[in-house]
């Protein structure tokens, strides 16, 4: 589905609220085109080991699902209701006070009630109160039970692939229930029975094999990475060499693989480079552990663990003292409140320390994996860039926060402390869109795919309406993020509803602003467009 | 319908109350063995509920962070918003269990020539605040009739909770705030479209019985007016296990105890054991010390991944071919 044939954004934002006369559990759910994703090829479940791969369509009548396909689903979630806490207390605990209804962006953008998160989860409640709970096997629907019908699991996919588990509203819930985590259940159980989308499935499986989601063999990410080095020495005048697998370096070097493989990544990629090219860091890229991404956490626990495995494989093959990650949203959930506990201890490494400045990250001494904002932010509290912010004045700048940086480990400071070092102009969108309320780009969870693209763009309207208030307000034409899937969904969203903004990854804007030893006069910015030249700055 | 069903069920219990009293003057199964038995259903289930729980295992230590983490020593952390320690995690359990901290975020979200336009909501905190607090200064007051002599600090509260003077008996703030709030939780849920639309019966049905509650007690203190000291005969006889039902206590108090015996049975199989379940949920009262400290998951296995030597013997040949190092040439 491609833009044009959406329709116009007036049309589209007229949304409302109002719930429908019938009650849900009379609405089965109904596909309608370019708000659901194609199901996952029978190739990618057969390269990871997965269940049940056959050809099917979500719009199907039949979906071949095995033949005890309910035993399967009801066997699955008494496992994870004795697995996890958190599952089976979030069944358990919610009053529907409704204070999570109107926070969540596919709600606010579609209008359909069942996208409410307390609905949302209500889904699977129903279910687990009808086979896990005295009072909803006698009482049935008095008690809010229903039977696991072949339109409950149709309405399961439906709806937990049309929640990008960013974790809003599970700050506003008084109890802390996080839908992200009844939604990694849901799709873990639709998961056994093979209903899977190819947009996680196919990243995930080509994560396993070649070691990152778009597929690229080893030779393919070096032929990437020394052409993005060939822009930065066409456009800065500064020659980098880019180092893959080179064993003994002191820091391995991992970013979500979109950053060097498609724009506007491969500016902030451009950014990484030069970056270290400056410092000198000892560092190194693994072909093998080419992807911080992990869309295991969009299929299940064991698949997490499975991906994330190669990066602590990697680091200890390579030997290197601790690792360095990239801007990445979900990425950085896996490595911040997973990795550790599923791959590690990473005993084999050494307590991270930033060899330009002495820095001790005391905040990654288990994990020892650093975040690049946390890195940049040391180098530049400690002197140790030297910045042009005036290279970045033709640019008006906001931040994005990703949902995973900021709900998942409250990484709020860092990364604006490098914007506002690297950039005069810099606005903050409205207090409610930004830090721990941030707004998802609509895109992430493995949602990003453009059979999806009405629902991506309903879902982003919040983000995007936040965007257009400071662009009136501000003149905002750069839309700062940390995270590979905001650089690819955000863009086409900001196209759609707030033309003339584009999107950039933070390390981008340090790269432009960069003054590195031996450059030449830099005429343009990293994306060859005229930068500004030095009269024409002014601070505000 | 579903509020329907609450209401008549309500009605039901009510009914089955005055009939039992009134009607065929059960007085010992109303006033000793139900209350006994209602009780003893409380403890056990949610005891039970809690244990469960409990004995789950927490994998992953998954915190919902609400503040700038603590990193770089130069920035500023919210040690409750997004708390690294204990003493943090502490904190942010007592804003959150005393004072409905989460709750307080809520905001309300309009949809204006198709911008979302975001306004503050807090009357849902507000009422929340006042019916669980009055709650709670409620069933503390009515400890004076399980003590004899009643401690000094039951008798403060009730004095502080009557300390306007208002009417005689003297109106309680908290019996004013509980009806007042437990009447708006009701309406709410009943104004607002999309609150209407996911209630269940186990939503209406509980705030019905409290609002019974809350009333048979009302009118018990002020208008069908009991006699107290036999009330507390009964209270303490149960508490020293030698029940007696007094002579001539009026029937409004034994439909109000049926109400409560109902509520305590019910408890433990409905959503009210919230009142537990918020201590355990694992992304408030974990620590965002993730990179920190190493979190063990009980039950972590196994799985099968691809090794760096299975993607090697893959590719050796292009990565030769490109330049990059291999382990086996």
């Amino acid at each position: 589905m491609s833009l044009a044939k959406l329709p116009k954004p007036e049309e589209l934002s007229k949304v409302s609220l109002q719930p429908p006369a019938k009650g849900w559990m009379e609405n089965p759910a109904e596909f309608k085109p370019g708000t659901w994703c194609y199901s996952a090829a029978p190739k990618n479940l057969k390269t990871l080991g997965l269940s049940n791969p056959r050809e099917w369509k979500p719009s199907d009548a039949d979906w071949k699902l095995p033949e005890n396909w309910r035993e399967i689903i009801l066997q699955g979630m008494k496992e994870r209701l004795e697995r996890f806490r958190s599952f089976r207390l979030f069944m358990d605990i919610c009053v529907r006070c409704g204070a999570c209804a109107d926070k969540c962006h596919f709600y606010i953008g579609s209008g359909d009630p069942k996208n409410m998160p307390v609905l949302r989860a209500e889904l699977l409640r129903s279910v687990y109160r009808r086979y896990f709970t005295r009072s909803g096997r006698l009482l049935g629907k008095m008690a809010g039970a229903r039977d696991l019908t072949v339109d409950v699991l149709k309405e399961w996919f439906y709806y937990f692939y049309q929640c990008t588990e960013c974790r809003r509203c599970s700050i506003f819930c008084p109890y802390g229930i996080d839908q992200a985590e009844i939604t990694m259940m849901g799709r873990e159980l639709l998961n056994l029975v093979g209903c899977n989308i190819n947009w996680v499935l196919e990243p995930a499986a080509n994560c396993f094999r070649t070691g990152n989601h778009l597929g690229i063999q080893p030779h393919g990410m070096k032929d990437m990475l020394d052409f993005i080095a060939q822009d930065v020495e066409d456009r800065v005048g500064v020659h980098i060499e880019v180092p893959l697998n080179r064993k003994g370096a002191e820091i391995l070097f991992v970013t979500p693989s979109a950053d060097f493989f498609a724009d506007p990544g491969t500016y902030t990629c451009m950014g990484y480079l030069m970056l270290f090219k400056e410092i000198g860091l000892d560092y190194t890229f693994s072909t093998y552990a080419s992807e911080g991404g992990n869309f295991g956490l969009f299929t299940s626990h064991e698949m997490i663990k499975r991906l994330n495995a190669k990066i602590y494989a990697e680091a200890k093959r390579l030997g290197v003292k601790w690792i360095l990650g990239g801007e990445c949203g979900h990425m950085w959930r896996v490595l911040h409140q997973y990795m550790d506990t599923l791959n590690g201890p990473a005993d084999f490494l050494e307590e991270p320390v930033s060899p330009i400045t002495g820095t001790k990250f005391e905040n990654a001494k288990s994990t020892r994996m650093v975040h690049i904002t946390e890195f940049t932010a040391d180098l530049i509290w400690n002197n140790k860039l030297k910045l042009a912010p005036r290279r970045n004045d033709h640019l008006r700048v906001t931040f994005h926060d990703s949902c995973n940086p900021s709900r998942a480990m409250g990484l709020l400071e860092e990364p604006r402390y490098v914007i506002r070092k690297a950039c005069n102009h810099f606005y903050e969108m409205p207090e409610e869109t930004i830090r721990e309320k941030t707004f998802c780009c609509g895109g992430g969870a493995g949602l990003g795919t453009d059979e999806n693209l009405e629902m991506r763009l309903r879902g982003g309207l919040p983000r995007a309406m936040a965007v257009k208030h400071v662009k009136e307000k501000h003149g905002v034409n750069r839309l700062a993020c940390i995270c590979a899937i905001d650089r690819a969904t955000l863009p086409p969203l900001m196209e759609y509803w707030v033309p003339g903004v584009e999107v950039t990854g933070v390390h981008e804007l340090v790269g432009n602003a960069l003054v590195m030893k031996g450059e030449k006069k830099r005429e343009t910015d990293l994306r060859g467009e005229p930068q500004p030249a030095k009269e024409e700055s002014k601070n505000v | 319908m579903n509020l329907g069903v609450s209401f008549a069920a309500v009605i039901l219990v009510i009914v089955i109350a005055l009939g039992g009293v009134a009607g065929i003057g059960a007085y010992s199964l109303f006033g000793i063995i139900i209350p006994y038995a209602a009780f003893i259903v409380f403890l056990v289930g949610v005891t039970y509920r809690i244990v469960v729980w409990a004995k789950s295992p927490v994998p992953f230590r998954i915190p919902t962070t609400c503040g700038q983490q603590k990193s770089l020593p130069w920035i500023k952390s919210d040690p409750l918003e997004s708390p690294h320690n204990t003493p943090g995690v502490i904190g942010r359990m007592v804003l959150e269990v005393l004072f409905f901290r989460s709750l307080f975020r809520n905001s309300k979200v309009e949809l204006r020539e198709g911008k979302p336009i975001y306004g503050g909501a807090k009357w849902l905190w507000l009422a929340g605040l006042a019916f669980h607090w009055s709650f709670l200064i409620i069933v503390l007051r009515h400890l004076r009739f399980f003590f004899d002599p009643v401690p000094a600090g039951i008798n403060l509260l009730a004095a502080l909770d009557g300390l306007f003077e208002i009417g005689v008996p003297t109106l309680f703030l908290t019996d004013a705030l509980f009806l007042i709030s437990v009447t708006y939780l009701f309406l709410r849920r009943l104004a607002i479209p999309c609150l209407r639309y996911i209630s269940l019966p186990a939503d209406y049905f509980p705030l019905l019985l409290i609002l019974a509650i809350g009333l048979s007690g009302f009118l018990m203190r002020h208008v069908y007016k009991v006699d107290l000291y036999k009330v507390k005969e009964l209270a303490l006889g149960w508490v020293r296990f030698q029940p007696q039902i007094p002579e001539g206590i009026g029937w409004i108090f034994y439909l109000h105890l049926f109400l409560v015996s109902v509520l305590l049975a019910y408890f433990p199989m409905s959503k009210l054991v919230h009142m537990g379940g918020v201590f355990l949920s694992p992304t408030r009262n974990l620590a965002n010390d993730n990179r920190m400290r190493r979190h063990v998951n009980p039950w972590n296995y196994p799985v099968k991944v691809h090794t760096y030597e299975e993607y090697e013997d893959e590719f050796r040949d292009k990565m030769k071919a490109a330049g990059i190092p291999v382990e086996k040439e």
